[in-house]
């Protein structure tokens, strides 16, 4: 479906991505995760070929984006990181128009619009202006819009950035819908949570690198331990000396600002080692390893700047 | 392209009630006064402008000058909206729509605009006995084509910009002074010897210049080519400038 190597992209002297691989199967929801900056957002933007590459080369759907940009771009569809509705038109005539972009005939615009407001639940809402409507409402609006044209790649920056949780739930759920009737997911997010719901596999991304890859469930076990132990540290506590003192209960220790993970693969028996240590066991907790563990361990950083 | 007609055309039509005032009752009024008010006080005291009536002047450079300030507003503000602030023409490149059509489509609305207008004025100065030859409806054309004179380069111009500082001035220093002195409201004779040769460089002129000769039936085929060639070569030129900065700006 997408083929990448050695894809580069220069803006000047800086360099927002430099040199990656990957690939990308039809039928699978595939992610790009990683902290802001990465190079998520050029990536993306390469694929949905408004964005010419620096070095390397890309394909999409067999397609070079240098030559047959236009004839890609119909048979995707792109929500993208900031909203860009038409401000002047309602949302009905948002969708209608969109579908001219792609030269559809207008009856046929007008069934699959009343069916994508319908399945985004903004059906009320069609003769509504844009600006009235909430951020999760512009959001579904935008996903609506960017299905116009029965695309077989669907390409979202950060979807759900900015949403409240049911707004979230709302919009995972719609992805799954897609996803089982064949639409190829590519998405960013710096969300690990939803980079682990959403996605059968994924690239981490930093520093316009890639850092690693594979299924959610893969990075975790190549690269951390099962469970992570948590301590929450006092406030006047010094996390360099809690770490020395804490480093022999786990496997691995990394100090942030105010916790101390600890990773272990029982987390139960950890736990119960260091509360010995004088931690009350209000501040400590045992949970599963996650991607946001993947990547601390990887880069040495949070996936939130 | 002519999906982005479309698009400008479904939120002109829904705009319509407030543009009414500026494309019917404005230039009604405009015409009123100067034509017929400011026009018998010059045929009382100068007699005929050109050989014209005053009215039968000022009709076709005031048909051509309202044109031309609308399409130049509209080329400016909006382009820079649909970049920066409402963002709408970063949908519409991601979209099979390549950048320099969604600019090709851009500027023929507003020539196709700026045409919509010049009928309703040619029909009110019509009603007045300011179009004495039925050539009067080539000022149609005549407007539309200099709107896409000044449309073409202001669109180019404002879509690589980061504020709208320069607007205002563009208005007052570059528009406004076309608008007065391009042969509108007097013939450039009236100018001082040494800026009437300014004139060649005004778009609007050339404009004006073709629209009088259409509505008064007055014309030389060499000037009417060499008006025509002018304004044909400004839209070529700020043609291909306009694909390439609208390129750049939306496809980086």
């Amino acid at each position: 479906m997408i083929e990448a190597r050695a894809l580069e992209k220069r803006f000047g002297s800086f360099v927002a991505v430099a040199g990656i691989d990957f690939s990308i199967q039809p039928g699978e929801a595939f992610g790009f995760l990683g902290p802001n900056g990465a190079g998520k957002t050029s990536t993306m933007r390469m694929i949905g070929c408004v964005s010419p590459r620096s070095g390397g080369e890309l394909c999409v759907l067999g397609l070079d984006p240098v030559h047959d940009g236009p004839r890609i771009r119909s048979r995707i569809g792109v929500v993208p990181q900031e909203d860009n509705l038409d401000t002047e038109l309602t949302v009905w005539d948002n969708l209608m128009i969109y579908g001219r972009y792609f030269d559809l005939p207008r009856a046929e615009i007008r069934e699959r619009a009343a069916e994508l407001l319908e399945f985004v639940q903004l059906g009320d809402r069609r003769n509504s202006k844009v600006d009235p409507l909430s951020g999760g409402m512009k959001r579904r609006l935008t996903i609506a819009r960017s299905l116009i044209n029965r695309p077989e790649l669907l390409l979202l920056d950060e979807p759900t950035t900015g949403l409240d949780p049911q707004a979230r739930h709302l919009l995972w759920d719609r992805l799954y819908q897609l996803k089982r009737n064949g639409v190829t997911l590519v998405l960013t997010t710096h969300y690990m949570d939803e980079a682990e719901q959403l996605c059968d596999r994924l690239v981490v991304m930093d520093n316009a690198r890639i850092v690693a890859e594979g299924s959610p469930r893969q990075l975790i076990a190549d690269n951390v331990t099962r469970e992570v132990v948590e301590i929450r540290l006092a406030i006047d506590a010094d996390p360099e000396s809690e770490v020395a003192r804490l480093k022999r209960y786990g496997d691995r220790v990394e100090a942030l600002a105010d916790r101390i993970l600890l990773y272990t693969d029982d987390g139960d028996a950890t736990a119960h080692s260091v509360q010995g240590e004088g931690f009350d066991a209000g501040s400590v907790l045992v949970r599963r390893a996650s991607l946001e563990d993947v990547f601390l361990i990887l880069t040495g950083r949070t996936l939130e700047d | 392209m002519f999906r982005v007609v479309e698009r400008e055309t479904r939120v002109y039509l829904a705009l319509w009630r407030g543009i009414a005032f500026t494309t019917f009752v404005q230039p009604a009024l405009y015409l009123g006064a100067m034509g017929v008010g400011l026009g018998g006080l010059v045929k009382a005291h100068t007699g005929s402008v050109d050989g014209l009536t005053y009215l039968d002047f000022v009709a076709p450079g005031l048909l051509v000058a309202t044109a031309v300030q609308l399409a130049a507003s509209e080329s400016m503000w909006p382009v820079l909206g649909g970049v920066k602030w409402m963002r709408q023409f970063h949908g519409v490149v991601a979209t099979p729509i390549r950048p320099g059509e969604l600019y090709a489509g851009f500027v023929l609305f507003t020539a196709i605009r700026a045409m919509f207008g010049s009928v309703a004025f040619l029909l009110i100065a019509a009603l007045l006995g300011a179009v004495p030859s039925a050539w009067g409806l080539l000022a149609i054309p005549a407007a539309g084509l200099c709107s896409a004179a000044f449309g073409a380069p202001l669109a180019a111009y404002s879509i690589g910009l980061d504020s709208d500082v320069a607007f205002p001035m563009i208005m007052r220093l570059a528009i406004l002074p076309l608008f007065l002195f391009s042969g509108t409201f007097f013939p450039i004779s009236q100018l001082p010897h040494g800026l009437r040769g300014l004139a060649v460089f005004s778009p609007l002129w050339h404009g004006v210049e073709l629209a009088r000769a259409a509505t008064t039936g007055h014309f030389g085929a060499a000037a009417v080519v060499a008006h025509l060639a002018v304004l044909v070569a400004v839209v070529g030129v700020s043609g291909a400038i306009g694909v390439r900065t609208f390129t750049k700006r939306l496809s980086s």
